[in-house]
């Protein structure tokens, strides 16, 4: 059976949707996913949907899931290259993905999931540390 | 006296032309700065000699004769060129209309002896000019609709623009009521250049819609959240005071968007999130 690679890079995991999804697919990929998170202690996941071209209720449904599971395993979620008709589509379909977060790019998704891991890790301390010269 | 209308009225070309040039001159309100007399004369001698080679004996009483398709055809064009000129339908209506006088005066003057002939020849010519009258009447309405379907299209096309305000913010100026379609036109076009420019910021701005029902908030919310979903950041601005209170008490709930009065503060927030600044430059005596 065909099979979506997970990458790991660093404390991320990079997940790359190359083919239209089918629902035993993407599920596969949620138990695959939550699997990974859990043994490699990922911090963040980021989703590559930008060849995506359709989307359906249930695929948007596992989008979500996907973000509550890695929340809970204390990972976060970005959802990056979303289609115009896709997102179009989504909120059509009620389902703003609420708690998903996401970027225009694989770039800014990455720099977004630094940030958030970074604060998250750092706590209250500030990360201008360029910006006091003693 | 035996009278052969059709040719009567092709030996009588010239006389047509001269009495409907000269009722269409009379009108009072002749456009000259849309229409020259030129113009009047060529179009009247081209649609007469049409009309009077293609009528015969048999299809004088048959409205319907695809002999007149010619006819009908030269009517179409004057008529839909008029529309789009902007003469008024009385102008048109007194244009074909003239023909039917000139026609008529003709054969008052040539059919003197037969008063049954001359009745039915006028009732005949009449039935025939009112089907051109009709015809006339649809397409120069036809002519209109289509001048206000290519304002529609226009006005949509232009209310619609994105500007690219900054490097990474894009901005949205809405003019008019948002409507479900104008809504999907308006999405479809922000959610586009956001790919295209690759900003992460959009700042939709409502100064200039007249008013925010529920259905038209749906609309924004439906907007501002796609635009999340690309992976960009949506703010609402240009919120009138009347249009605020209008959200509260419809019960509204934009607590999740960000929303600014003006279109300038929205941008000063979009430089603080993209952690840029605007400076004033210190001028030269200062820095000497």
């Amino acid at each position: 059976m065909e099979k979506i690679p997970i990458l790991k890079m660093g404390p991320f995991l990079l997940v790359t949707i190359q083919v239209d999804l089918y629902d035993r697919l993407a599920l596969s990929l949620e138990a695959d996913l939550v699997q990974m998170v859990n043994k490699t202690n990922a911090k963040g996941v980021l989703i590559d949907i930008s060849a995506v071209s359709i989307v359906d209720s249930f695929m948007g449904r596992i989008f979500g899931n996907i973000a509550g599971m890695c929340k809970i395993l204390d990972a976060e979620t970005v959802v990056v290259g979303m289609q115009p008709a896709v997102a179009i589509t989504l909120i059509e379909l009620g389902l703003p993905l609420t708690g998903v977060h996401t970027a225009l790019d694989v770039e800014k998704g990455m720099k977004l999931l630094t940030e958030k891991v970074n604060i998250d890790t750092d706590g209250d301390e500030p990360e201008d540390d360029d910006n006091n010269p003693v | 006296m035996e009278y052969n209308i059709p040719k009567l009225l092709q030996k009588k070309r010239k006389t047509i032309i001269e009495l409907w040039i000269k009722n269409q001159l009379s009108e009072a309100g002749l456009r000259e700065e849309l229409i020259s007399n030129e113009e009047i004369r060529q179009q009247s001698e081209e649609l007469v000699d049409s009309f009077v080679s293609n009528l015969t004996n048999e299809n004088i009483n048959d409205v319907y004769s695809t002999d007149f398709e010619g006819v009908i055809e030269i009517l179409s064009g004057i008529s839909i060129t008029r529309a789009r000129q902007g003469f008024t339908p009385r102008e048109t209506g007194a244009f074909i209309f003239g023909l039917k006088e000139a026609l008529l005066q003709l054969l008052q003057q040539e059919i003197k002896d037969d008063k049954e002939v001359l009745y039915n020849a006028t009732l005949q010519l009449n039935r025939l000019l009112d089907s051109f009258s009709i015809v006339t009447f649809e397409t120069f309405i036809k002519g209109r609709e289509e001048v206000i379907l290519r304002q529609t299209d226009e006005i949509t096309e232009i209310s619609t623009p994105v500007i690219r305000v900054w490097d990474g913010i894009l901005a949205l100026p809405i003019i008019g009521t948002l409507d479900s379609a104008r809504t999907q036109v308006v999405m479809e076009n922000l959610l586009q250049e956001i790919v295209e420019t690759g900003s992460s910021i959009a700042i939709l701005d409502i100064s200039g819609v007249p008013a925010v029902d529920s259905l038209v908030a749906q609309h924004l919310i439906k907007t501002v959240s796609a635009t999340r979903l690309m992976g960009a950041e949506c703010i609402i601005s240009g919120i009138r005071p009347e249009i605020a209170q209008t959200i509260v008490h419809l019960g509204i709930d934009l607590s999740n968007i960000i929303t600014k009065a003006t279109l300038a503060s929205a941008l000063k927030f979009s430089f603080q999130s993209l952690k840029l600044e605007v400076k004033k430059v210190q001028s030269v005596k200062a820095v000497v």
